[in-house]
């Protein structure tokens, strides 16, 4: 059977979704997580429930805050000829780490897929190339380990996970030379969850007309527990920052829930959210092509639609 | 100060994208090719790099077909001062460019100071060659980046990471940077521009030149397909003020009982 390792992040206590996701999928094999620097006692009770065989977390100087070179130094080291394969969700420090940790192995990746299986003892993925366009299947040659970075909400939650062992094991660990180095970190605007990760997400567009207009989609998404998006339109006519992009230029999201105030469809921000599940859109044209990608379409003014469905959903949420 | 900037030319974004014959890749014949959008950040932040050292040279390289070089001719009418081909497949996967740049890099005789290249090619979404990049030739890198001060080659980076987080990051030449949008306004090539582009270099390589063969794949696609069509949905009238609280208890019924995704 392929040796799995599925890394993963932690924010304090709480292990990203995406990694339980990974672990559900990969139900019925033999699989190891490791994390790199803190991470809180009820991480490896949590990653146990999920399947997790053992939990590997690296530690050492330099190791406390991300760094490009200091976690490829660290896990080129731990994973050395231990793994086949080693997975990771496409989140924002693992896009930008997996690569480097391939290159170190000379090994190939497969970014962002939504799906795979295991045949026997082979990683085949599915990925959506051109903005979503096209659907391939993606398989990796090369030597070992295969990287893979999966996107978060794409596969859902295990409904019944399998328990792991959960054997918790501390790694001393190397991050070597590290020529770039974070100085500060600015934290950002929104305490709410990112978009990449976010289960429900209303986003405005052009139709919105000013930043303050986005309050009424704060407030709607306040009663959803939802982020709020915007189109690149909104974006660039300064109503929202570009963190809030969702799009070819934007951000790839795959929500559960997708509610598009006043966005045209335009085939460039289709290309961010099609792959969400249910699509809402509310537009006052018949005709805005987002209507076609929609599964519930409503034919009417966003600022009079809005207030009424936060009515409406307080009444059953 | 040696500035190199790699470029893609991808489809452009409106194009209708459709599978070949046996589902290898897509029909690449009738497409309309463009710059990479984010590589347009990249150029840009090269060519403000060299106004502000001055005896610098900005190098665009691009792996790709050879039939269509516009996107390293509008990088020359930008204002970059010569550029390299290496000549391959569209489909090549992200470790064969990136070993392909690495080669056309080396092969220029010159040490870089700093590479830029967009954050993504949006053909295959990939995100992993700038990294690649990096670690083959020994960098350190910083992706997704959508702020850049440089200072006698001391370079302070904005990332952007989950829920509008920035990284800052300090580092010292030589690095690889990652362009995102939001890093400057691209500008547009000058008629002059355009006229001098057609007089600077333009070096040509095959891939065996820079040192790349059919063993450097590493990713396997097959199956090329469309994505499958959504049913259409169901779509209500509420432009009339009567009947807009009707049709959003209807549609809050069928997230519900329907979808049930509330
Ligand atoms: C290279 C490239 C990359 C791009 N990347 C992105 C990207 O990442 N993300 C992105 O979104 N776009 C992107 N675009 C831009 C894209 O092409 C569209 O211009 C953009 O998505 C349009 O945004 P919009 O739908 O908000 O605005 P518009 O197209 O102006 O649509 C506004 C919509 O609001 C409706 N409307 C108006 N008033 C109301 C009202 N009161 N109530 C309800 N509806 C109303 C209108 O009927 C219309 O359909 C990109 C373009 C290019 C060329």
């Amino acid at each position: 059977m392929a040796k799995i390792l599925v890394f993963s992040e932690t924010s304090g206590e709480t292990v990203k979704s995406v990694t339980f996701e990974i672990l559900g999928k990969l139900a019925g094999h033999t699989v190891d997580v490791a994390i790199v620097g803190d991470m809180g006692a009820n991480a490896t009770a949590d990653l146990a429930k999920y399947g997790a065989a053992n939990v590997h977390n690296l530690k050492g100087a330099n190791l406390d805050k991300y760094s490009p070179e200091g976690y490829a130094n660290a896990l080129k080291e731990f994973i050395g000829s231990n793994y086949d394969y080693v997975f990771a969700g496409a989140t924002s420090l693992a896009k930008d780490l997996m690569p480097r940790l391939a290159g170190m192995f000379d090994a190939g990746m497969a970014s962002e897929v939504t799906n795979f299986v295991m045949e026997g003892d082979n990683f085949a993925g599915t990925r959506p190339l051109f903005a979503g366009k096209v659907l391939a299947k993606v398989e990796l040659d090369g030597p070992k380990p295969g990287f893979v970075t999966v996107r978060p909400n794409a596969l859902g939650m295990p409904e019944a996970p399998t328990a792991g062992a959960g054997a918790a094991n501390e790694v001393a660990a190397n991050a070597g030379d590290i020529k770039a180095a974070i100085k500060e970190i600015v934290k950002g605007a929104s305490e709410k969850l990112d978009l990449t990760e976010a289960n429900v997400i209303v986003s405005g567009g052009r139709a919105m007309k000013s930043a303050e207009n986005f309050k009424i989609l704060e407030e709607l998404a306040e009663v959803l527990g939802a982020t709020v998006g915007a189109s690149r339109a909104a974006v660039d006519s300064g109503y929202a920052p570009h963190a809030m992009q969702v799009g070819q230029t934007g951000k790839t999201v795959a929500p559960s829930l997708y509610i598009a105030c006043g966005i045209s469809g335009a085939i460039q921000h289709l290309a961010g959210m099609r792959t969400s599940k249910v699509i809402v859109a509310i537009n006052t044209d018949p005709d805005a092509p987002i209507f076609t990608k929609a599964d519930y379409g409503i034919v009417g003014d966003l600022f009079q639609i809005v207030p009424i469905l936060k009515e409406e959903l307080k009444k059953v949420l | 100060m040696n500035i190199f900037v790699c470029i893609k030319q991808v489809p452009d974004t409106e194009t209708k994208i459709t599978p070949n014959g046996d589902g290898s890749y897509i029909e690449t014949s009738s497409i309309k090719w463009i710059m990479n959008p984010y590589d347009e950040f990249a150029v840009e932040q090269a060519l403000l790099t060299k106004a502000a050292n001055s005896g610098s040279t900005v190098t665009v390289v691009r792996v790709g077909g050879v039939k269509d070089t516009e996107a390293l001719r509008t990088a020359l009418a930008m204002g970059a001062d010569d550029a390299i081909l290496v000549e391959a497949d569209d489909n090549l996967d992200s470790y064969m460019t990136a070993k392909a740049l690495k080669g056309a890099i080396e092969k220029s005789g010159k040490t870089p100071d700093v590479i830029f290249t967009g954050k993504q090619a949006i053909d295959d979404d990939c995100l992993q060659v700038p990294q690649l990049l990096a670690q083959m030739l020994g960098m350190p890198s910083v992706t997704v980046v959508d702020g850049c001060e440089e200072a006698g080659g001391s370079y302070t980076l904005k990332r952007e990471v989950e829920g509008g987080a920035l990284e800052v990051y300090e580092v010292t030449a030589p690095v690889l940077i990652a362009a995102n949008k939001g890093l400057n306004s691209p500008r547009y090539a000058s008629l002059p521009g355009i006229m001098k582009a057609k007089r600077k270099p333009l070096a040509q390589h095959s891939l065996s030149d820079v040192g790349v063969s059919a063993d450097d794949r590493r990713v396997k696609y097959s199956g090329f397909q469309l994505p499958p069509e959504k049913p259409a949905g169901k779509k209500f009238d509420a432009m009339d003020e009567a009947a807009q609280a009707g049709v959003v208890a209807e549609v809050v019924k069928l997230l519900r009982e329907e979808a049930k995704v509330i």
